[in-house]
């Protein structure tokens, strides 16, 4: 299967301090790819980079085809119509209601009815698990849990091909942990998805993550799939995965 | 960017639809111009053709569903054919889930009698909730000077050094070039009557009394019930103000009257330096304009201005203060979990802010001439 993305010798640095040198990755179509790593090794800066928010200081980074770097106005307009990104917090618009939220890109980039575009919201609304009744709420009447589903649904209005993950699970309750995985996996099934995410919970790995790549110590320590994980020399490693050297990996 | 078309082939009674390429919900408003001027009771049979696609997302799924129903509501069996697996998910996962939630409860109509009581129940929770916000500041008010170990002044400080060492330059700047307006256009009155040396009169007073604690007032109207009002509607936006809260920390204690006890110290201190500065700029016209040396300016104030038009100034400084910081905190208490309502309320603020130093200062002029004083 052909990358999607591809991160070549990425190097950012903030001020006087170095987050990324010659980092690099490959993420494949299809798959759902996790980033990992202790906090402040630069996880969610290095999403920030593939989704254009943030310059690297150099490097290059392919993502769909398109190499950010000098990419032409044109070109990134394209880009952004096939990627959906969810925030950690959901960053729903706060003035607008959960519909209007989601309807918000099918009313600016397209050309379709007021009754095809409620048929779509509706659509995301119920596949991500949310009530057609709750469409008529504001964000702040939203729970912690309803406001990440209502995030994905305003990320997936578009039918992207790839989908960027900030923490999609952090600050949920257990139950709607899985939940929510179970549904991040239904979609990658059903949708034809492509999933990259920045993760702490080390359940959510276990249970949605197709490959995933950790970050320490400015590089990538470790590609590739969960079951050679104890390969890899990190303390990070060691400690989030709980490697006995003996035994190997305990899942 | 990519293909896609759809052809009708109208045969007899049977009628096909091909769909080729990538299909996007780039492509539904085309489709459906194509499918809108099919004449569907002259059908029996229609067959849906997705030999020659190669990508279908969820908006043409759901496109395709509507179509199905039409078709199936008109009597004509509808036969798709595909080969493509992702296709037929896809159209699978979207017939599965519309038949979950039925069709939405259309938002129920409502009258003009329940519109205009929704309104007056607005309005009066607003009215409740501004007397509750009275109630709860005098009674703090009082807990507050009940002790002086009660007076947080720290906090006090810091705000008079926010909204009235920051604003020295921009009061005196201000009251400054009013001075110099006064009197440039009463100089041009004054010489045709050879009146120059009542300059001095119409300045004191209009200058003293009126002018520098409006203008002051309205200088830190804008500059601080905008600052005071975004600060705590932004606080409580992020909870902060709830998390205060539950630590014990009484927000109007440690917010609300530290800023309105800074303005009302620091207002007439303003007021003085305008006083200062306006003064200052009318003294300078005067000696270029109408050639009165400072000497004889300052000689003639002492004699003509009586002290009271100074302290009437002086004595407003504490009610503006005390409106200004009290609306601002108020409408910074008003606003809701979004964005919009954080705009509106510092709008209001500062609108409310000066609308009420104006009005106050409307209630002084008359009450303290029929005073006499």
């Amino acid at each position: 299967m052909s990358n999607i993305i591809e991160v070549r010798d990425l190097r950012t640095v903030f001020e006087d301090r170095i987050v990324h040198d010659g980092l690099n990755l490959n993420i494949k179509k299809g798959e759902i790819y996790g980033i990992l790593g202790s906090s402040g090794a630069g996880k969610t800066t290095l999403l920030r980079e593939m989704v254009m928010l943030q310059e690297p200081q150099s490097g290059t980074i392919n993502v769909l085809g398109y190499n950010l770097k000098n990419i032409k106005y044109e070109d990134a307009q394209k880009l952004i119509q096939q990627w959906g990104v969810l925030f950690q917090s959901g960053a729903l618009f706060s003035s607008l209601s959960l519909r209007d939220n989601i309807a918000l890109p099918l009313v600016e980039y397209t050309d379709l009815s007021k009754a095809m575009i409620d048929e779509i919201v509706e659509f995301k609304i119920s596949i991500v698990g949310l009530k057609q009744s709750d469409g008529a709420l504001y964000p702040s009447q939203l729970s912690g849990g309803m406001k990440k589903k209502a995030g994905l649904a305003s990320s997936l209005v578009m039918d992207p091909e790839l989908l960027f993950l900030d923490e999609p699970t952090s600050g949920l309750d257990p139950i709607s942990v899985r939940e929510f995985d179970a549904l991040i996996v239904k979609l990658r099934d059903n949708l034809n998805l492509s999933v990259v995410m920045v993760s702490h919970d080390l359940q959510s790995v276990y249970d949605t993550i197709d490959s995933l790549a950790i970050i320490d110590n400015k590089k990538i320590v470790y590609e590739g799939s969960l079951k050679n994980i104890s390969n890899a020399k990190s303390d990070f490693v060691e400690s989030f995965f709980k490697i006995d050297n003996k035994e190997g990996l305990i899942l | 960017m990519h293909n896609s078309s759809l052809d009708i082939i109208y045969a007899d009674n049977k009628l096909s639809l091909i769909f080729k390429g990538e299909l996007t919900l780039y492509d539904i408003s085309k489709f459906q111009k194509k499918t809108d001027s099919i004449d569907f009771a002259k059908y029996k049979t229609a067959v849906l053709d997705f030999t020659n696609a190669t990508h279908l997302d969820s908006a043409v799924a759901i496109f395709v569903a509507n179509l199905e129903k039409k078709f199936a509501s008109n009597e004509i069996e509808t036969e798709t054919v595909c080969d493509k697996r992702d296709i037929l998910n896809m159209m699978a996962l979207v017939k599965s889930q519309k038949s979950r939630y039925s069709k939405k409860a259309e938002p129920q109509k409502i009258g003009v009698l329940e519109k205009f009581g929704r309104v007056i129940y607005y309005k009066y929770s607003l009215f409740v909730f501004f007397m509750a916000f009275i109630g709860e500041l005098f009674a703090n008010w009082l807990h507050y000077i009940s002790s002086l170990k009660h007076i947080r002044y720290k906090e006090i400080f810091f705000e008079i050094n926010e909204s009235g060492v920051k604003a020295l330059s921009i009061v005196s700047i201000t009251n400054f070039l009013i001075g110099i307006v006064v009197s440039y256009q009463s100089a041009y009155q004054l010489k045709i009557y050879g009146a120059n040396v009542f300059i001095v009169d119409m300045l004191g007073i209009s200058i003293l009394r009126e002018l520098a604690p409006l203008i002051t007032a309205i200088v830190i109207a804008g500059r601080s019930a905008s600052a005071y009002t975004a600060q705590i509607g932004t606080m409580k936006i992020t909870q902060e103000l709830d998390a205060m809260k539950t630590m014990g920390f009484n927000p109007y204690k440690f917010l609300v009257l530290p800023r309105i006890f800074a303005l009302m110290i620091v207002v007439p201190i303003l007021i003085f330096v305008a006083d200062i500065m306006g003064i200052i700029g009318g003294m300078i016209i005067a000696s270029i304009d109408l050639g009165i040396s400072s000497t004889l300016f300052l000689d003639r104030f002492g004699d003509v201005i009586a002290a009271k038009h100074f302290f009437v100034g002086i004595a407003k400084g504490p009610f503006f203060g005390f409106l200004i910081a009290s609306i601002a905190i108020h409408r910074g208490l008003s606003v809701e979990d979004n964005t919009q309502s954080l705009g509106a309320n510092t709008t209001k603020s500062v609108v409310e802010a000066i609308f009420a130093v104006i009005v106050c200062d409307a209630f002084f002029s008359i009450i303290l001439t029929k005073l006499g004083i």
